[in-house]
């Protein structure tokens, strides 16, 4: 039997990892798969602590947020592609229209 | 059965008020006639209700006195423990005369107003200011407590301001408005502290209630906080009827067009200090003091006023200064405890100073505006309708029996002389100087209006036809103004000339008090005041031939003497430089403080500092937060992060840090 610590700092590295992904990568994709793995590290938080409080109600949490992530992905992925459709570029520091 | 016309008082005030509303906010569009017959229709009805109510209550014979007051039930205003008041009206029999002036004049002057405002623009807004000047005089005369009586109080001298400044692209005219609102003011703060001791002292401020308690009160004769009362009341009156010392707005505002000089500024709004002070009678009885402070200013009021007006050239500051010197007879009969004399005056000198000021605008609408009477004279032959009305007004005020001025002035002379009070003689001999003076400036007026030769330029277009006469609706009004001027004084011939002294009778209930003077009256007979009724005749007949001589026989006399006194005539002409001691002793010094303190302190300083400050403190906030709001996304992803972590960070260690709970 795993302890319920181990999956709790394996979802906390690979949390970490995600930010970290996030702050450094300039690549639009990149960025968007480093989300992805913030929203998993979150996953395998519930899913462990639903096996640990033996509630079902964590697990169920977890098919909401990949049917959000899911969809997420979809409308992400569509903004990427027209944005380097304008652009010819996924660099985010060049997309930076908004700035003040 | 006694309760039938009570009813109906409430329409009095309301009916004007209608008027008003009807005219005020449809006016603009209604033709002029519309407008017109508004305006008539809704004085009109209030006059015919007055009298009603006049002979309902003379018929049942009993005084009304103020205890059966009108009180419809629902009708409260301010209900609290230990306070109350309503909008509760009262009428006795001091009402009923007032009543009877302001709508009857009130009236007559609507009537002249329709003929005088027919070619000035703003035919709307006059007759709306008109009606409702009239709702607020009736609600002062009506009311049954303090408070409502200040609420016309203000109400009458919103409506003075208005129409002083009627014309108001006319500089000169603005500022007087303002000039009369400001002066009032200072005489409001005054009535507004008696009330407050009134409120202190007797918890309420109804009449009935306050002057039953001191009635029942004879101890509290002389008591400070009376005489404290009643001279901030007489403060309150000296604003309104232009005394001594806040007499300085009157003249400047004849700028108003002269039916408005007639009806607010001579006839009704101006006497009602004169009422209040007779209202508030019981008061001033408790107190010897207020009392001779109002004979005194009556006194110095009649005869300072009287002195300007004898060298004024402008017809219609003539007639104010007349004005107040009038008004000071009154307070000078109110001051030895004459108050049926004062009122009685109050009467027939709403009836010859309206009939005067109308004249005057009957001869300024002749002459096209001008009010200059020196560039006047010979219109007794152009407008003799005029001529005759003005002057039985003229002979009213001179005080030349049987007009109607000679009986009130001569029982106000006569009640002096025979007073308690210890400078009677004194106030006596200034009265009749006053009277003399009276005459002088009045004949001067009317010599140099009517005889001579004509000074105006002759306008040589036959068409308009030069100087006219002015329209029936401006001489109708006249002739029964004239007819009252003759007349009004038949009610109150004294029993020493064989009258039955009808106006004090009547007036006995309401002034019971009154008593005292009477009984003086009985014990000197009838001879001293046959002697001193002659006494003032030949004074009057003495201002008349003075002026006769000086502005018809020999019209060079009057400027020869004043060049040989030139000084004199100099403090006299500029009006005893009032007008510059005021402004160097309280006007300059007062917006060189608002200049100096609180407009570079305050405004610049407090106003202007906290609301640059909190405009510099935004923007300040807003580069600081603005330098966030880079667009590199991982830089906002990063702040989120932090902050992520550090609540985080509080939730895991915040019950350590700050003590668990």
């Amino acid at each position: 039997m795993v302890p319920t610590a181990y999956y709790l700092i394996l979802a906390a590295m690979l949390f970490s990892i995600g930010i970290t992904a996030f702050l450094i990568k300039r690549n639009v994709i990149t960025i968007f798969i480093s989300i992805e793995l913030m929203l998993n590290a979150v996953n395998l938080t519930f899913v462990a602590s639903a096996h640990m409080w033996h509630q079902v109600s964590g697990q169920i949490f977890v098919f909401f947020v990949m049917v959000v992530a899911a969809a997420e992905a979809a409308v992400g992925l569509a903004i990427i592609i027209s944005i380097f459709r304008t652009r010819q570029t996924l660099n985010v520091d060049e997309i930076d229209l908004m700035k003040l | 059965m006694s309760h039938m016309p009570y009813s109906y008082i409430w329409f009095i005030p309301l009916l004007p008020f209608a008027g008003f509303l009807i005219n005020g906010t449809l006016g603009r569009r209604l033709p002029r006639a519309v407008v017109g017959t508004v305006a008539l229709l809704f004085t009109a009805l209030p006059a015919a209700l007055t009298a009603w109510l006049w002979t309902t209550m003379c018929a049942t014979g009993a005084p009304i006195s103020i205890e059966s007051s009108i009180r419809p039930s629902g009708f409260d205003w301010i209900a609290i423990t230990g306070f109350h008041a309503d909008f509760a009206f009262a009428v006795d029999h001091l009402t009923l005369i007032m009543l009877a002036v302001v709508t009857g004049v009130g009236f007559i002057i609507h009537v002249y107003s329709v003929g005088y405002m027919a070619h000035e623009e703003g035919y709307w807004r006059f007759f709306a200011y008109l009606n409702l000047f009239m709702f607020f005089m009736s609600v002062l005369v009506l009311a049954a407590n303090f408070l409502l009586l200040f609420v016309g109080w203000e109400g009458v001298g919103l409506c003075s301001y208005l129409l002083i400044g009627f014309y108001f692209k006319k500089a000169s005219a603005a500022n007087a408005g303002k000039k009369a609102f400001i002066v009032n003011r200072i005489g409001d703060f005054g009535f507004l502290l008696a009330m407050f001791l009134l409120v202190a002292h007797f918890g309420s401020l109804n009449f009935t209630q306050i002057f039953h308690s001191v009635a029942q009160h004879p101890e509290w004769l002389g008591a400070r906080f009376l005489t404290a009362i009643c001279l901030l009341l007489l403060l309150g009156a000296a604003g309104k009827s232009a005394q001594i010392p806040l007499y300085i707005w009157l003249p400047d505002a004849m700028e108003g067009p002269t039916p408005v000089s007639a009806l607010i500024h001579a006839a009704t709004m101006v006497t009602a200090g004169v009422y209040m002070v007779a209202r508030c009678h019981t008061l001033y009885d408790h107190s010897p003091v207020a009392l001779m402070v109002v004979a005194c200013i009556g006194a110095a009021t009649a005869i300072f006023a009287a002195s300007i007006g004898m060298v004024q050239h402008d017809i219609k500051r003539v007639l104010a200064y007349s004005t107040i010197s009038q008004l000071g007879y009154m307070f000078l009969a109110c001051g030895v405890g004459a108050y049926a004399a004062g009122i009685f005056h109050l009467l027939t000198h709403a009836f010859f100073k309206a009939l005067l000021f109308l004249a005057a605008g009957s001869v300024i609408h002749a002459l096209s505006g001008e009010q200059d009477i020196r560039k006047m004279g010979g219109l007794r032959t152009r407008t003799p309708i005029t001529f005759w009305c003005m002057s039985a007004g003229v002979f009213a005020i001179a005080g030349i029996p049987p007009f109607s001025g000679f009986f009130s002035k001569d029982e106000i002379l006569y009640q002096t002389f025979i007073s308690t009070n210890p400078l009677r003689i004194v106030l006596w001999l200034v009265g009749l100087l006053t009277a003399g003076m009276t005459s002088f400036y009045i004949f001067r007026l009317w010599f140099k209006t009517f005889f001579g030769k004509p000074r105006f330029e002759q306008s040589g277009d036959g068409a308009r036809g030069g100087v006219h006469e002015p329209p029936w609706t401006m001489l109708l009004p006249l002739c029964v103004l004239a007819l009252l001027s003759v007349a009004g004084g038949w009610v109150g011939i004294p029993s020493a000339l064989g009258g039955n002294n009808g106006i004090e009778r009547f007036l006995d209930p309401v002034f019971a008090n009154g008593a005292a003077t009477e009984a003086a009256a009985a014990t000197t007979g009838h001879g001293l005041e046959l002697v001193l009724a002659v006494v003032s005749v030949l004074v009057a007949v003495a201002g008349f031939y003075i002026a006769y001589v000086f502005y018809y026989e020999k019209p060079g006399t009057a400027a020869a003497l004043a060049e040989r006194n030139r000084r004199a005539y100099n403090l006299v002409n500029h009006k005893y430089w009032v007008d510059e001691f005021y402004r160097n002793l309280l006007v300059t010094p007062l917006l060189m403080s608002t200049r100096g303190v609180l407009e570079l302190v305050f405004e610049r300083g407090v106003v202007n500092g906290s609301a640059r400050a909190s405009a510099s403190a935004t923007r300040g906030l807003a580069w600081l937060t603005r330098k966030q709001i880079s667009g590199n996304i991982r830089s906002y992803a990063g702040w989120l992060a932090i902050g992520a972590a550090a609540v985080m960070a509080v939730m895991l260690f915040g019950s350590t840090l700050w003590g668990a709970r």
